[in-house]
């Protein structure tokens, strides 16, 4: 059993997704009982397999029995392992946030959501699972193409957004297809692997080259790196609460692990980083993600919109700290992989609750919530207390790691945004606290013990507990990073770097 | 001698924690108030349990759980921090007494909020006394700037609001933009951060990034309060007193010095520092902050912004007399953390004593209150006297060791300071105790019948006051501690 987890985990949620679409016409009651099988049996799977590549080592898996260079090839290293770990965490977590979102704002289209939103992550497992570069733009498409429709399940504006994002997106997927095309015409293979090892004598070819930059470029727009980013924004502010939780964390946090698997397994650290030698202008380019992230951020009168805007600089954080070279820089991305996607779904569900109860999350919504919804505050106080990076959350952590890395490859410029970032952060979030502590001005007095003033309205059960598991995770997991670095991501650093 | 493993440290910093759902859960507010009282009494308990083993030379160590390599989050009893989390946590069972008189007197709102943080912020306290390492420090120091935040603003309306941002970006932006850098910095030379005896900085570094690193740091704690980094503790001052009283004079303020001297002791370590002459450079920082904090004393209308002021004075005594890297400088830099503690503790009680019972704030509309108030002004004499550095205020030991450590430094210009500084507030104190009492009955502002503030105010006052008097006389534990904790850092050559 245990050796057929790779394939599993994938096939588990897409044949979900078939039973769930025809539920939805048949027993719609049934869409979400059958999402969350399917999901915690993938959540269950992809820990085992975790467990697996700890205690094991890497595992490879060939679908259908057929050996690679010419059949599917799925293989789960350190790095994926952990990867694909958050993915199922947060798709599972979110779906049970979702529920209560879905029920009152589109109840009539509870099964294709259901649907969409488990070929989504089966999607993206996919992305994270494969050993294939071909295999891994096909699923790519079906995690793009499920996202837009998710997207455009929102209100107002969402459709055009959803269409700003799918010609952008499809941009950005033909680019990636583009470059593994290039390096098919030069190696003949599309197995990661094979092409990493028929490569080296090709390092001085054009071709090689070529598909480096369209690859990297493809991917770099479709995880909104700066100035890539135009469709992030739109796309995920007008999309609904509980699709915003999904696609936010995990979209641009699997596009970077794919610009890690790309350079890493295909063309290898030392075409990267010493034969092109573009690691010092990437990192100058993720010094401008982070900076002009934050400060776009600061012009936002929106909570949800404003969170976009940080998702865009927290990509700036990872691609830099990734192609720093170092140990530590490649930790701290690695690990920020998992701490952003977990961060990320947090600041959105607590915006969802807010949504939920509200209407909206405009900075005119935020009066008085810190007495009216003291326990989503409280998660969304905890959420952005790690995207500040106040210890022990666990955003402290990887940011001290993109901090040493900064320093150890003496990246100064680097380690300035890091901290630049992290005070802006300190101002966009105490803005919004300000506003829900202090608004309107005068209602909070009068009663001796508390009591009398607006009552308490609180978004359901059912969305407050994914909250504060999630919010509960950050300082878990930031107390655990020992553990979690010394036993998977130092096993993924590559030899060059340490 | 060996450490010796235990979890007490850990639940000494827990107990106030863990009171925190109870309080939000009780209905009653004298129920809540009882749990309030158990949390600090549980906790000073367990502070006091350790008392022992620390005089004894030995250290308690709890480690919880490795973070980073080589850094763990550890806690660890030693001298020094025993003698703060003894300051801190007697005090706040006073506190807590004052609070309540002094919440309900003004039928303050959001009590539950406000003993809630409280908790908090002792826990945060504690934490930062006993933390063995720069990180641990630096956790429990974050943690105190965000739950006296909601204290700071408690009144919720636009002064608290103004004052709160100014709280934060002093406080949180010099903790991120500074103290976060240098401690990757420090990592980065030495590989931990774990505090010892010696410092942990390697001594090949450049003296120039070293020098970087010390004010980095030295004003990246901006909890003490040096100048320029001062502005926050008096616009801090709207909070209601008790914070006022217990976070702004002993908790709050005490940890950023108590980092810094930690930095200077653990992290660079004496022999370091002498050899660059960082430390007379940071003692000169601190002088200018004690000289020109007085003279702004000096000219405050609003009697707790004089006491602020006060506060950011005295602060810098405790920076200087670690900077002077003699042995008495340090031990009378120690000892000042309790003295100043005690005594700064009741002149904010007094002040919000008088503002409870009759709604001033301004120093001169207290002319003559010593006939309305005698008990109050009287304890407010004696904390003036103990600041001031005049027997029998405990404040006196202090100050005279720390004369003794700048003669022992060869310092006479700072010995000057030292001196000038108990003139300046003594010109800013006495004359308030003397318009107080010694008025004709056409100046006064009030009639000559005794009406004090609730019992739960003055009395803890009155306790304070008394303390500060006992420490002249039995000043033991906070002498030994300090003692030992010298002894530690210069091996045994601290008598």
């Amino acid at each position: 059993m245990s050796e057929h987890y790779p394939a599993l985990l994938v096939i588990l949620p897409l044949l979900a997704s078939f039973f769930i679409s025809a539920a939805g016409w048949l027993r719609p009651v049934c869409c979400f009982p059958l999402a969350l099988a399917a999901l915690g049996s993938s959540l269950l799977v992809s820990l085992g397999l975790l467990g697996d590549v700890i205690s094991g080592g890497p595992v490879s898996y060939w679908m259908g029995g057929w050996p690679p260079p010419w059949g599917i090839y799925y293989r789960v290293d350190y790095l994926n392992a952990l990867v694909l770990a958050v993915v199922c965490a947060v798709g599972f977590v979110n779906l049970i946030a979702a529920r209560p979102s879905v029920e009152k704002d589109f109840p009539e289209k509870a099964g294709p959501f259901y649907t969409l939103y488990v070929l989504f992550v089966t999607g993206l497992l996919g992305m994270v699972a494969t050993g294939d570069a071909f295999n891994l733009y096909v699923l790519l498409e079906i995690a793009a193409i499920t996202g837009y429709a998710l997207i455009a399940l929102g209100k107002g504006r969402a459709a055009l957004s959803s269409l700003h994002y799918v010609f952008l997106g499809t941009i950005g997927a033909c680019f990636y297809l583009l470059g593994v095309g290039y390096l098919y015409i030069i190696t003949g293979s599309l197995n990661m692997e094979d092409i990493a090892r028929l490569l080296p004598p090709l390092y001085e070819s054009k071709v090689v080259t070529v598909a480096f930059a369209i690859l990297m470029v493809g991917v770099w727009l479709k995880m909104g790196f700066f100035p890539l980013h135009a469709w992030l924004p739109n796309a995920y502010t007008y999309a609904p609460s509980p699709v915003s939780s999904l696609v936010a964390p995990l979209m641009t946090k699997v596009m970077v692990y794919v610009m890690i698997r790309m350079v890493l397994t295909v063309f290898t650290v030392d075409f990267a980083f010493l034969v092109l030698r573009l690691n010092e202008v990437v990192v100058w380019l993720a010094v401008i993600a982070i900076v002009m992230g934050s400060l776009l951020a600061l012009a936002e009168k929106d909570v949800k919109r404003m969170l976009t805007f940080i998702v865009v600089a927290e990509v700036g954080y990872m691609v830099g700290g990734f192609w720093l070279g170092n140990q530590a820089g490649f930790t701290g991305a690695v690990l920020h992989i998992l701490n952003d996607a977990l961060m990320t779904l947090c600041l959105f569900l607590a915006v969802g609750n807010i949504v939920h109860v509200n209407g909206d999350s405009r900075w005119e919504s935020l009066p008085g919530l810190f007495r009216t919804m003291p326990w989503t505050m409280g998660a969304l106080v905890v959420g952005a207390l790690s995207i500040i990076g106040v210890p022990p959350t666990c955003g402290f952590f990887s940011k001290w790691y993109l901090l040493l890395g900064a320093i150890q490859g003496g990246h100064y410029g680097f380690l300035v945004a890091l901290l630049f970032s992290s005070l802006v952060s300190v101002v966009l979030f105490f803005r919004i606290f300000e506003i829900g502590f202090f608004e309107p001005f005068g209602a909070s007095h009068g009663s001796a013990h508390g009591e009398g003033g607006p009552a308490i309205q609180e978004a359901p059960l059912g969305m407050l507990v994914p909250l504060w598991m999630t919010a509960l995770g950050l300082i878990l997991v930031g107390l655990y990073t020992g553990e979690i670095v010394g036993r998977v991501i130092r096993h993924a650093v590559p030899g060059m770097m340490l | 001698m060996e450490p010796l493993s235990s979890l007490k440290p850990l639940i000494a910093v827990l107990v106030s924690l863990g009171v925190v759902p109870i309080l939000i859960s009780s209905r009653n507010a004298n129920v809540r108030e009882a749990w309030t009282f158990g949390a600090a009494g549980l906790k000073f308990l367990i502070i006091l349990s350790m008392l022992p083993t620390v005089l004894e030379g030995r250290e308690l160590v709890c480690t919880l759980v490795e973070v980073l390599p080589g850094v763990a989050l550890r806690l660890r009893v030693d001298a020094l921090g025993m003698l703060f989390a003894l300051v801190a946590s007697s005090l706040w069972i006073i506190t807590s007494a004052y609070s309540i008189g002094y919440m309900r007197g003004l039928d303050e709102h959001s009590q539950t909020r406000y003993f809630c943080f409280f908790a908090l912020a002792l826990s945060a306290t504690i934490g930062a006394a006993f933390s063995a390492n720069l990180f641990t420090l630096y956790l429990f120091y974050e943690m105190l700037s965000f739950a006296t935040y909601p204290l700071v603003t408690h009144h919720q309306d636009a002064e608290a609001r103004r004052s709160g941002r100014k709280y934060l970006l002093y406080i949180v932006g010099t903790s991120i933009g500074l103290v976060l850098p240098a401690m990757v910095i420090s990592y980065h030379l030495s590989g931990t951060l774990e505090f010892s005896g010696q410092g942990f900085l390697p001594r090949s570094a450049s003296p120039i990034l070293l020098g970087v690193l010390l004010f980095m740091f030295l004003f990246g704690f901006a909890k003490a309060a040096i100048i320029p980094l001062h502005a926050w503790l008096p616009a801090a001052m709207v909070a209601p007193t008790p914070v006022s009283a217990l976070l702004h004079a002993v908790a709050v303020v005490k940890v950023g010095v108590f980092s810094i001297l930690r930095i200077l002791t653990g992290v660079f370590g004496l022999d370091l520092l002498a050899s660059l002459h960082l430390g007379t450079a940071v003692a000169y920082v601190a002088a200018f902050t004690i000289i020109v904090a007085s003279l702004i004393a000096l000219t405050q209308k609003e009697m707790k912004r004089l006491l602020a002021f006060s506060t950011i004075g005295q602060l810098s005594y405790i920076v200087l007399g670690a900077a002077l890297l003699s042995p008495k400088g340090l031990m009378g830099g120690m000892v000042h953390i309790a003295m100043h503690a005690f005594g700064k503790i009741t002149l904010f009680f007094c002040a919000g004593a008088i503002f409870v019972a009759t709604g001033k704030k301004y120093i001169n509309e207290m002319v003559g209150i010593g006939k309305r108030m005698p008990v109050t002004m009287t304890a407010f004499f004696i904390g003036a006297l103990s600041i001031i550095g005049i027997p029998p205020g405990g404040g006196f030991l202090s100050k005279w060791y720390l004369v003794l450590g700048a003669l022992q430094a060869d310092q006479f210009p700072l010995l000057l300071v030292i001196l000038v500084s108990s003139l300046l507030n003594a010109a800013y104190f006495i004359p308030i105790v003397y318009r107080a009492f010694f008025v004709g009955s056409r100046e006064t502002n009030f009639p000559d019948t005794v009406s004090e503030a609730p019992i739960f105010c003055v009395a803890p006052l009155a306790l304070t006051a008394l303390i500060s008097l006992a420490l002249f006389f039995y000043p033991q534990p906070f002498l030994d501690l300090a003692q030992l904790a010298v002894q530690a850092l210069l091996g045994g050559t601290g008598k």
